[in-house]
């Protein structure tokens, strides 16, 4: 029997994975938007969890509009991403700094 | 009754305001002679008026109430009231008679001048001012007039306002002035500390109440509270009538058309200081220190000033100087407690002075705008009624009897010897020798301009002419008082109940009372010939007539002699012709001081302190700030999120915790 806790597990592994994922990379945005994603799915599973385990299906309903949102992020994040290697013919994180003080 | 003498009294000031409005405003549309007909037409109105008045309040009509009210705070109310009595009725004739004269005048003497109109609305705004001076029934009135001349006076000193020394005599006046006001607003603001009121009638009444407080404006050193309040208050008159060391405002005044100067040194502005004295006698009487004070510094002013008139060579000038000396005259017999002696030199004086101004003017006119009395001479012929009027003036300016000037000096020198207060001693002495110079300075000015050879050049000479009649007319109609006004009413003045309820002397100074005692009963005509008789007999007489004698040798008969005897005083002569270096110690010292101090604050405080230190500086601190804070936003996104990360885990930390355990 796999119990909530489990999955509560699975969802923070995530969770911490996308985390890391965003700071240590420093070569790729792409990296940093799926990143994003990641995080975003380890949020679903917690919903997901908890509305099986409370047999609440409002739960369910509310990944549907976090997987919308999701792929409207990601649509405009590549359409961003592409613009912005246009202008700047490279996409390291390290060099995208035009807002450093 | 009452309500129709209310409406006049009302009506008089009116008159010489609205036309002054009117021309002042509306002057373009008026025309030249709209402007001037309806400006003659107000003050000649308001003459006739003031003569009614006069009358009337020598029927026992006095009057004393609001007309206005118009302004109360915190239950003060400010108002516009009227005092009538002898003292306001005599001003009024004198002022409105000579502003009248001046007002026609003014058309031959301005007539090819651009601002024609905007000088007739000048003087009959001056003469609006100096009524609502005289009439005023409380001290914010007075104040009121007294800003108001003030600042008339410096609108008309700055008249051709393109001349660089116009504007700057007229700016010393406003300055000088300012200090003497600053002393006055200081007394009106005791007497209302004191007081609670400043209806004239409600603080008079109470005065002998407070005699005796004092005041400690300096802790430690208790001052009599009336002393303290005379003699803030005489040091506005000492601005406004040009006392030592107040007076350097005055010469420079010539700056202006002549019209003016007599305006200003006869009737109007300079007298105000005399009135306003003779006007508190009430208190001035319970502070005999303050008297002490008044009488030393109207000596200083008769003697010191009269000496000046000596050296002067601008007609003008001369003329400005004897002023000075004579409101001197005045002052001391303030401080000798003669205040109807006063009133009767300041009426007397009135006439002569602007007929003597005014007749200066027209020999300027005659010499094309030329002031300098070396280079006239010989306009005698040339100029008979100016001449006339002008040795009239200066007769009855030197106290020759019977002119009018004889009258009123004599008594004030006369108060003086009976006076018995500290520094009586010394200003006998001044006054008696003033009248000597006076004498002297007047008849020189007479000699040098009307007789001699002409040494004007040949182009000159050959334009010089009488005056035009608007000229003549007012030199006569001034003449006939200068001659008449001293036998006339000196009885009235100075030996009847004429000022009785108005002018307060007290029991000790009285020095009138004093002279009277020696009349033995005489009145009328019999007065009058044996107070000339006793007068002929005396020192001050002589002193006249030697002064006439010494201007006639020096000349007229020996004209070498002036430049002998000045060569043989030379550092005398400098420093009299420095003016005893009041203008070069007021220059250096308080003009040259307050430019340094001003440059020291403009320097330090406001370039250094306050845009250095305090708008600079608070950029410079928060830029320092920023200089440090600006490593953290690196503009890099990973660093960003990383410091969001480390955030919320301290805030979960924190809320699961503290808060929570």
């Amino acid at each position: 029997m796999i119990a909530l806790s489990h999955y509560l597990a699975l969802g923070a592994i995530l969770f911490s994975i996308s985390v890391v994922g965003i700071y240590l990379n420093r070569k790729n945005v792409v990296i940093l938007l799926m990143s994003i994603e990641l995080m975003l799915l380890a949020v679903n599973i917690n919903f997901i969890a908890f509305s099986h385990y409370l047999q609440d299906t409002a739960g369910q309903v509310f990944v549907f509009f976090v997987l919308t949102v999701a792929a409207a992020e990601s649509a405009i994040g590549l359409a961003i991403i592409i613009v912005l290697f246009r202008r700047r013919h490279t996409i390291n994180v390290s060099d995208l700094d035009s807002l450093k003080g | 009754m009452q309500e129709e003498m209310k409406l006049i009294y009302l009506a008089i000031p009116l008159v010489c305001l609205i036309p002054a409005i009117l021309a002042g405003l509306f002057g373009r549309n008026l025309g030249r002679i709209g402007a001037h007909t309806l400006t003659i037409l107000g003050v000649g109105l308001a003459f006739f008026m003031s003569v009614y008045v006069y009358m009337d309040v020598m029927d026992g009509n006095t009057w004393n109430g609001t007309v206005y009210v118009w302004g109360v705070s915190g239950g003060f109310p400010f108002e516009v009231g009227f005092l009538i009595d002898s003292l306001t009725a005599t001003m009024m004739v004198i002022v409105t008679f000579v502003s009248w004269m001046v007002h026609i005048y003014t058309i031959g003497y301005m007539h090819d001048d651009p601002g024609y109109q905007r000088f007739f609305s000048y003087i009959s705004l001056f003469t609006f001012s100096m009524l609502m001076l005289v009439m005023s029934n409380n001290f914010l009135q007075l104040f009121f007039g007294w800003e108001a001349v003030g600042l008339v006076s410096y609108l008309l000193i700055g008249f051709w306002f393109k001349r660089d020394t116009a504007i700057f005599a007229n700016l010393k006046a406003f300055l000088v002035n300012r200090v003497g006001d600053f002393g006055f607003l200081i007394g009106i603001a005791a007497i209302y500390a004191t007081f609670g009121s400043l209806d004239y009638s409600a603080v008079f009444a109470s005065a002998p109440g407070v005699a005796g407080d004092t005041i400690e404006i300096i802790p430690g050193s208790p001052w009599n509270l009336m002393t303290f309040i005379c003699i803030a208050l005489f040091i506005g008159a000492m601005g406004k009538s040009a006392q030592v060391p107040l007076h350097v405002w005055l010469p420079d005044s010539m700056e202006g058309p002549t019209p003016i100067s007599a305006l200003i040194h006869a009737a109007t502005m300079v007298t105000a200081g005399i009135f306003m004295v003779a006007r508190m006698s009430p208190m001035f009487e319970l502070s005999q220190t303050a008297l002490s004070f008044v009488l030393i510094i109207g000596a200083l002013t008769a003697f010191f000033m009269a000496l000046l008139g000596l050296v002067q060579n601008d007609i003008k000038r001369v003329v400005a100087y004897s002023t000075l000396s004579q409101l001197g005259y005045m002052t001391v017999a303030l401080g000798a407690s003669g205040y109807a002696a006063a009133i009767f030199h300041l009426g007397t004086h009135a006439f002569f002075k602007a007929l003597l101004f005014l007749g200066a003017g027209s020999v300027i006119i005659a010499m094309h705008h030329e002031q300098d009395m070396r280079k006239m001479g010989g306009l005698r012929k040339l100029m008979p009624w100016t001449y006339l009027t002008m040795v009239i003036g200066s007769l009855a300016l030197a106290g020759i009897p019977p002119f009018a000037g004889f009258f009123s000096k004599d008594l004030i020198i006369e108060s003086v010897h009976a006076s018995t207060i500290p520094g009586a001693g010394f200003a006998y002495i001044a006054v008696l020798a003033g009248v000597g110079i006076t004498a002297f300075y007047s008849f020189r000015l007479l000699f040098m301009t009307f007789h001699g050879k002409p040494r004007m050049d040949e182009h000159t000479l050959h334009h010089v002419k009488e005056s035009p009649g608007v000229v003549v007319v007012p030199l006569v109609l001034l003449a006939i008082p200068s001659i008449l006004a001293g036998f006339m009413y000196m009885e009235t003045f100075a030996f009847s109940d004429y000022f009785k309820d108005v002018i307060f002397v007290s029991e000790q100074h009285n020095v009138l009372g004093e002279i009277a005692s020696h009349n033995d009963g005489k009145t009328g005509f019999g007065l009058v010939m044996a107070f000339i008789f006793h007068g002929i007999l005396a020192l001050p007489f002589w002193l006249a007539v030697g002064g006439i004698f010494l201007a006639w040798l020096f000349y007229i008969r020996r004209p070498e002699l002036p430049g002998m005897v000045v060569d043989s005083v030379k550092p005398l002569y400098r420093v009299l012709e420095n003016k005893y270096g009041f203008d070069a110690f007021n220059q250096k010292v308080f003009a040259n001081g307050t430019i340094g101090i001003a440059n020291w604050l403009s320097t330090f405080i406001d370039q250094k302190l306050i845009d250095g230190l305090l708008v600079n500086g608070t950029a410079r601190v928060v830029a320092a700030f920023s200089r440090i804070l600006k490593p953290l936003q690196s503009g890099l996104v990973y660093q960003y999120a990383f410091a969001m990360i480390i955030g919320l885990l301290v805030l979960m930390t924190w809320f699961l915790n503290v808060k929570q355990g």
